[in-house]
């Protein structure tokens, strides 16, 4: 496992006369190269991953404070940027609006969400807490990460394009997207969010075969299935749901590329016309991309909170001191909600036109998906209950999850409902339920991920009074901004209008929409503060031990950073990750890797 | 101390969730900002049953934000002497709130099926009272005319402005000549998406006279924003007399197509 040197390389780079040549210099780009750029190492993989995701992240955010702009002050000036893409002086067209909430969500969901919680903590994460020297396929992963890049190109691009980035909202359904003349941006700009996608595509499902390799193929000894920390169950969970859901958005892709480019019609249905003129031969379904785009997000919904979900459940355990209440109900409840995650896509589609019958099948199996997420609910709470709780960033942020997860299961109930649905589907509320499942649920918990494995990624923590005032200011601006939206949602105030003040039912909004944007002007500007906290603790931070959590899990065994290789012994797991509190041990914690003890395993006997 | 004062500090931050959070729900209808009227007949039951999910979802909210605060509260590590508890779940918990929410959103499913077959599956046995046609970004109305049957040479044409009968049945025809869009009726509970290539029914009965907004509220291209029509709610007898009215007008300013219109032909 240690790097090749210059004499296991120079045979074979050699033309058959090595024998003759000096000993080779250090090669100090190609080293850098590839240690830190072409790495097949887990870690710096993941931490790539990180830095990539948490740039868009910053890109994202700066394109939903200009959706914020519009909606609050419609067609004023927009300050700074304003000059940037001025076409009449600084105030934004509504097809300009169109493509900034299409490329926030698209920017969101497919560079950061989905890829900083595979991607990044899964990354770094599995094989250090199944106790792994590296993932099983160290160059398959290596190109899971590089095939992000023409994503990032074709994303990045295509607000260069004549007509703007794609502007057909994030769900890019037809006749819109594929109709080059119906509407400014579906020309080039549409052609390379497609192909951005596949790029996605292409590199999550590289992540996925190798997780689940990895997890199933490369645990430490004694590391059994339910010996594994919830994150592990989490990620392995993910990468099944990606695996099998992720090629029928591959397919819908191409057929959408394919109708762009050639003519296909898959999704257009014949006698379209568009700006006056006869689209297309016909004989398509514009429902069909529907089906085939939902099939694989709404499975692609859990993709992006399961693994949150598993990080703050380790994290809770860690900073209440007890172990985890309900440990396979939660595995269950996992698996629970990705097979069921599987057959509610329809409830996307309530409104659509599909066969109404089809629309109550798909609503009772929606109403069933809110069970195991209560489940999990109610075992968080089950875990503080009792415990010895440490307010510590990082649980602050996963309190917070738990917190405003409930809100954003809750909300659901509302949408699921199909006779609700008919009123608030695409209105403001469905914006507040999946803002508090993905901002308030997975971005929190992202946060408290990073707080936490923080120090074992740079061997430093970073500022806890930073990072509370960062927490705080947060969670304030945030519930500002999206809590208000459940009221917009409640009036009907529909999501992806430019300019919706002219509508009688809707003219007296103004103010509460001034109010959110507000608060999201103080979210965004909070991220300054998390920004150099980040960056100053990298390089400054106090050094961390192995363990400065007093964790159980195999991560903080092996040393901070862990070296290539990870572990400087070889792990032997002895217990579940989450034996703290164990009566009789003087310790508060007992790790994976602890020899067996006769008190532990007293205690451990008459509690179960 | 400073440590309990922390502890004290974060729990009452999450205790405003909870207080903050009913609090906005309890002030926004004074406020106007809350559903807006609602003039249909089938639309009291979708109200409703948004009353009955937001009580329920409420008590749900208030009590596990409430346990959630508590144990913080009580549960803060400077304020704990021994160790924490020692325990791995309970079984006959884990049975209990599986089944009461099991229990509880199976009912909710059933409960509200009839409402939903009664917006979108009992459609009234009549001829269409109006085709409402979605294109990039107006509503085409066309009104079948005194022969009662769409798709003839006497069909009155409009735009953006619908008239429909209060106290009966009414059966709208749904069509997109382009892309998709969705008819929004706020006030009268009624969204259904317009899809291109398909004739989606759409049917209410309206209880009080009004002029209201018609919006597109699924994303239909740059112009989405303005895609705003006005609908009218009136008896019957003044609604004869409008459509009288405007048949008029249409003769007065065009000659009667020979043939069926566009639309008819793309049907």
């Amino acid at each position: 496992m240690t790097p090749p040197t210059a004499a296991t390389v120079a045979p074979a780079t050699g033309h058959g006369s090595t024998v003759l040549h000096a000993p080779r210099k250090h090669r100090p780009v190609a080293e850098f190269l590839s240690t830190y750029v072409f790495s097949k190492d887990h870690k710096v993989i993941g931490i790539q991953f990180l830095f990539s995701t948490l740039l868009w992240f910053l890109v994202g955010g700066l394109l939903a404070l200009a959706v914020r702009w519009q909606v609050a002050w419609p067609w004023s000036d927009v300050p700074v940027l304003g000059k940037l893409f001025a076409q009449e002086g600084g105030q934004m067209s509504p097809e300009f609006y169109t493509m900034l909430f299409t490329m926030h969500a698209t920017v969101m969901i497919f560079l950061v969400i989905i890829p900083i919680l595979a991607g990044a903590f899964g990354n770094f994460l599995i094989p250090l807490m199944i106790g792994a020297d590296d993932m099983a396929f160290p160059t398959l992963n290596m190109l899971s990460y590089w095939f992000m890049w023409p994503a990032f190109f074709a994303f990045g691009a295509s607000f260069f394009v004549e007509g703007g980035a794609a502007s057909g909202g994030w769900t890019s359904y037809p006749t819109l997207s594929t109709n080059v003349a119906s509407s400014p941006a579906s020309g080039m700009g549409q052609t390379l969010w497609l192909i951005g996608l596949t790029f996605v595509g292409v590199s999550s499902m590289l992540g996925s075969v190798n997780y689940m390799t990895t997890i199933i193929l490369m645990r430490a000894p004694g590391m059994t299935m339910f010996r594994l920390p919830m994150t592990i169950w989490a990620m392995f969970i993910t990468a099944v749901l990606q695996a099998f859901a992720l090629p029928v958005l591959t397919a819908a892709g191409f057929m959408q590329l394919a109708d762009r480019m050639f003519g296909t019609g898959f999704f257009s249905p014949e006698g379209n016309v568009v700006n006056n003129a006869i689209s297309g031969a016909g004989g398509g379904q514009p429902l069909l991309w529907q089906h085939l785009f939902w099939f694989y997000s709404h499975p692609a919904v859990y993709i992006m909170i399961l693994p949150a979900m598993g990080m703050v459940s380790d994290i809770l355990t860690v900073f209440a001191r007890k172990p985890l209440f309900g440990y396979r109900p939660m595995v269950y409840s996992i698996a629970g909600i990705a097979g069921l995650g599987f057959i509610v896509w329809g409830h996307h589609m309530f409104m659509s036109g599909m066969n109404p019958a089809l629309g109550i099948t798909f609503m009772v199996s929606t109403m069933m998906i809110a069970l195991p997420s209560a489940v999990k609910t109610f075992n968080w709470l089950g875990t503080l209950w009792g415990g010895k709780i440490q307010f510590t960033t990082s649980m602050l942020f996963a309190l917070s999850f738990v917190s405003m997860f409930i809100i954003g299961g809750l909300s659901g109930i509302f949408m699921a409902a199909t006779p609700v649905d008919i009123f608030i589907h695409d209105t403001y509320f469905i914006v507040a339920h999946f803002h508090y499942v993905l901002f308030a649920g997975t971005a929190m918990g992202v946060w408290a991920a990073i707080y936490f494995w923080f120090p074992k990624m740079f061997g430093r923590t970073m500022n806890e009074f930073w990072g509370k005032v960062h927490f705080f200011l947060t969670f304030i601006f945030l519930n500002g901004t999206f809590f208000t939206m459940h009221i917009l949602g409640a009036v009907g105030f529909p999501r992806r209008l430019a300019d919706a003040y002219h509508y009688e039912t809707f003219h007296h909004l103004q103010p509460m929409n001034a109010f959110m944007t507000y608060c999201a002007i103080g979210m965004v500007a909070t991220q300054v503060i998390f920004a150099a906290n980040f960056i100053y603790s990298m390089f400054w931070g106090p050094v961390a031990g192995r363990n400065p959590w007093n964790a159980n899990t195999l991560e903080w065994t092996a040393p901070s950073p862990p070296g290539h290789g990870n572990f400087d012994y070889q792990p032997v797991v002895y217990r579940g990750p989450y034996e703290y509190s164990v009566p009789g041990v003087e310790k508060d914690h007992l790790l994976q890797t602890d020899p067996p003890n006769a008190a532990a395993s007293a205690a451990a006997a008459a509690a179960h | 101390m400073g440590k309990r004062i922390a502890g004290i500090f974060w729990s009452l931050l999450f205790l405003a969730v909870p207080v903050l959070g009913v609090a906005t729900f309890a002030v926004a209808p004074a406020y106007d900002h809350w559903l807006p009227k609602d003039v249909s007949e089938h639309g009291a039951s979708i109200d409703s049953l948004f009353y009955f999910i937001l009580a329920l979802t409420g008590v749900v909210f208030i009590a596990t934000e409430v346990l959630l605060f508590w144990f913080m509260w009580k549960y803060d590590a400077s304020q704990q002497k021994g160790a924490a508890t020692y325990i791995h779940g309970s079984h006959t918990l884990e049975v209990v709130w599986t089944i009461i929410p099991a229990a509880t959103l199976l009912f909710l499913a059933i409960y509200q099926m009839n409402a939903w077959a009664d917006v979108k599956m009992r459609r009234p046995a009549m001829a269409p009272t109006v085709e409402v046609v979605a294109r990039q970004f107006e509503w085409r109305l066309r009104y079948p005319g005194r022969d009662g049957t769409l798709g003839t040479a006497d069909d009155l044409f409009l735009v953006n402005d619908l008239h429909l009968p209060i106290d009966e049945d009414v059966l709208i025809q749904l069509k997109s000549m382009d892309v998709l869009h969705s008819f929004f009726l706020p006030n009268v509970r009624i969204k259904q998406d317009a899809v291109p290539g398909m004739k989606i029914p759409v049917w209410f009965k309206a209880r009080e006279a009004g002029e209201f907004d018609i919006v597109c509220a699924e994303l239909c291209g740059w112009g989405h924003y303005k895609m705003k029509g006005r609908i009218t709610l009136e008896p019957r007898a003044s609604f004869d007399a409008w459509l009288e009215q405007k048949y008029a007008e249409q003769q007065a300013t065009q000659p009667a197509p020979e043939a069926p219109g566009d639309l008819a032909k793309s049907e």
